[in-house]
């Protein structure tokens, strides 16, 4: 009973934040483009759906996730944990913090693979893509890129470097990476790096953060302890852009091995060379068309 | 209804699948690492099984009603053919999703805090208030005009590399002359402004507009609003914290 009605209150809760977006839509539907929504009873039973799964997912992770995770990142940041009962803690060295690090990228990558809003874009890149970015995979790369910022992060409120060094780098990289990067995963690997970080990354992020940021000497959680949602949403679009360079030149080796058996079935029995093989990347075989 | 039933089914262990990732984590470093017991394994289940169910909704209400609408909405503006009208739509929408947003509203609190505690505004209540409203405001206008620099981009197929690297080059610009204690702020402004309900409207909406204009490849064209949306809150509670100093 008590569920229900936590349910029902987070329902609630649910439906006010989706209340302006809704109005918006159907003011614009109404007065400006004056026509019925299509599929008017599919679109409302999915809005339902969405609402109701929405209110579910955050009441579950109210339950069971976030308690747990927030209390790991608290004993993991410990001091007791971490320098097994030293009770004055002077200086710190960045390796005594090895266990927050793996911690940190074990649960940036999990999260990212349960987080509904990368799901809707892999899923929407697939289609649009007819199959030649796959969903499963775009979301292992992004989960990887938020693995990589979140424990890179926490390495940064270890050792108290500031901020931007850390984003300009990563910027200079995306920058030179989108020169060489095929041309049709550019803006989808842009879009990754926003959709990372939402309802269930950052409120374990922010609770690694901050128990970071407040058990080392001289960190303030305050000021230290906001920066980790930066880096977790640069990294995914450095790893997406290199695991559409990783499969491009997976192809062109295939390519350039498929030719080179080519020519020595043709010495063997020389005949003429069958019909040329296919890519095997559809990203490069797209761009090529 | 059988049929469905087994979509359902087969969308529910796809959840199970996605989340099996979390529950490793959390059990390996409960019981190898911190050499904890689990403490109340029953509502840690129920609640698990909640995530689980609640996923295979959303996701499946997203084909049904989030993307459909999207895209038709994009379509019959392109068919319409006003830009005026579309371009007021989009900044509503991501005016009208940001500003409501909890995770922005959280963030907001927290910076205002922050703010007060290093005596950059004075230690009041109403004046947090109002720090936290502005910073508020500036976020889900920079995400309006984001959306709408990202329909322009999509209508005259602007490369979206550009626009995101001059948008780099002013972040650092701006870090350099910014006061300190905003950077960190604005930067992880621009990740929370995302939400789980905008993101499939804003693709779908994107990617709609992307297939209705003649020329556009939905691939290349449709996708990057949502990283215009991330970049510009970074620059504009950047300006926010100058103005305010």
């Amino acid at each position: 009973m008590a569920l229900l009605l936590e349910f029902l209150t987070t329902l609630k809760n649910t439906v006010i934040d989706v209340l302006p977006i809704l109005s918006i839509i159907l003011g614009f539907q109404l007065l400006v483009i004056r026509k019925p929504i299509p599929h008017i009873k599919q679109v409302g039973f999915g809005f339902i759906y969405v609402l109701i799964g929405l209110a579910l997912f955050l009441l579950g992770l109210e339950k069971a996730l976030f308690p747990l995770g927030k209390m790991m990142a608290k004993q993991l940041t410990a001091p007791e944990f971490i320098h097994a009962g030293e009770q004055v803690l002077t200086n710190v060295h960045w390796s005594d913090y090895t266990w927050v690090y793996i911690f940190a990228a074990a649960i940036g990558f999990s999260t990212t693979i349960a987080e509904p809003s990368l799901i809707a874009v892999a899923i929407k890149a697939e289609e649009v893509s007819g199959g030649a970015i796959n969903a499963n995979n775009l979301r292992i790369s992004v989960a990887i890129g938020v693995a990589i910022g979140i424990a890179l992060g926490s390495y940064r409120i270890v050792v108290g470097h500031p901020i931007h060094y850390y984003i300009i780098s990563g910027y200079v990289v995306v920058v030179i990476q989108t020169f060489f990067c095929p041309k049709l995963i550019v803006p989808l690997a842009y879009d990754s790096g926003g959709v990372t970080t939402s309802t269930v990354t950052v409120p374990l992020v922010a609770a690694l953060g901050l128990g970071l940021a407040s058990t080392i000497p001289g960190r303030s959680p305050l000021i230290d302890g906001f920066g980790l949602i930066a880096f977790a949403s640069l990294f995914p679009i450095i790893a997406v852009m290199a695991y559409a360079q990783l499969t491009q030149a997976k192809a062109r080796q295939a390519e350039r091995y498929g030719e080179k058996r080519k020519r020595i079935k043709i010495n063997k029995r020389s005949l003429q060379p069958k019909k040329q093989e296919s890519s095997k990347n559809p990203i490069q075989d797209k761009k090529n068309r | 209804m059988n049929r469905q039933f087994l979509v359902f089914l087969k969308a529910l262990l796809g959840s199970c699948k996605d989340l099996l990732p979390i529950i490793l984590v959390i059990a390996f470093f409960q019981f190898a690492v911190l050499q904890q017991p689990m403490p109340n394994i029953g509502d840690i289940l129920v609640g698990l099984a909640l995530v689980v169910l609640g996923l295979t909704f959303f996701i499946y209400g997203l084909e049904m009603g989030l993307f459909p609408i999207g895209e038709s909405m994009a379509q019959a503006f392109a068919k319409k053919g006003s830009i005026s009208w579309l371009l007021t739509f989009a900044f509503c929408l991501g005016f009208g999703t940001t500003v409501a947003e909890p995770a922005l509203i959280a963030v907001a609190k927290e910076a205002a805090s922050v703010a007060a505690s290093g005596g950059i505004i004075s230690d009041t209540l109403a004046a947090q208030l109002s720090y936290a409203n502005g910073l508020r405001f500036t976020v889900a206008f920079a995400v309006g005009l984001a959306i709408v620099i990202g329909v322009l981009r999509v209508i005259r197929g602007w490369p979206i590399q550009y626009l995101i690297l001059g948008g780099y080059v002013l972040v650092v610009l701006m870090t350099m002359i910014a006061p300190h204690w905003i950077i960190g702020i604005a930067y992880d402004s621009g990740g929370v402004t995302t939400s789980t309900i905008t993101v499939p409207l804003v693709t779908a909406l994107g990617v709609g507009l992307a297939s209705a204009i003649k020329g556009r490849n939905p691939m290349i064209d449709g996708f990057g609003l949502i990283a215009l949306a991330s970049l510009t809150p970074m620059i504009f509670v950047m300006i926010y914290g100058m103005v305010i100093s």
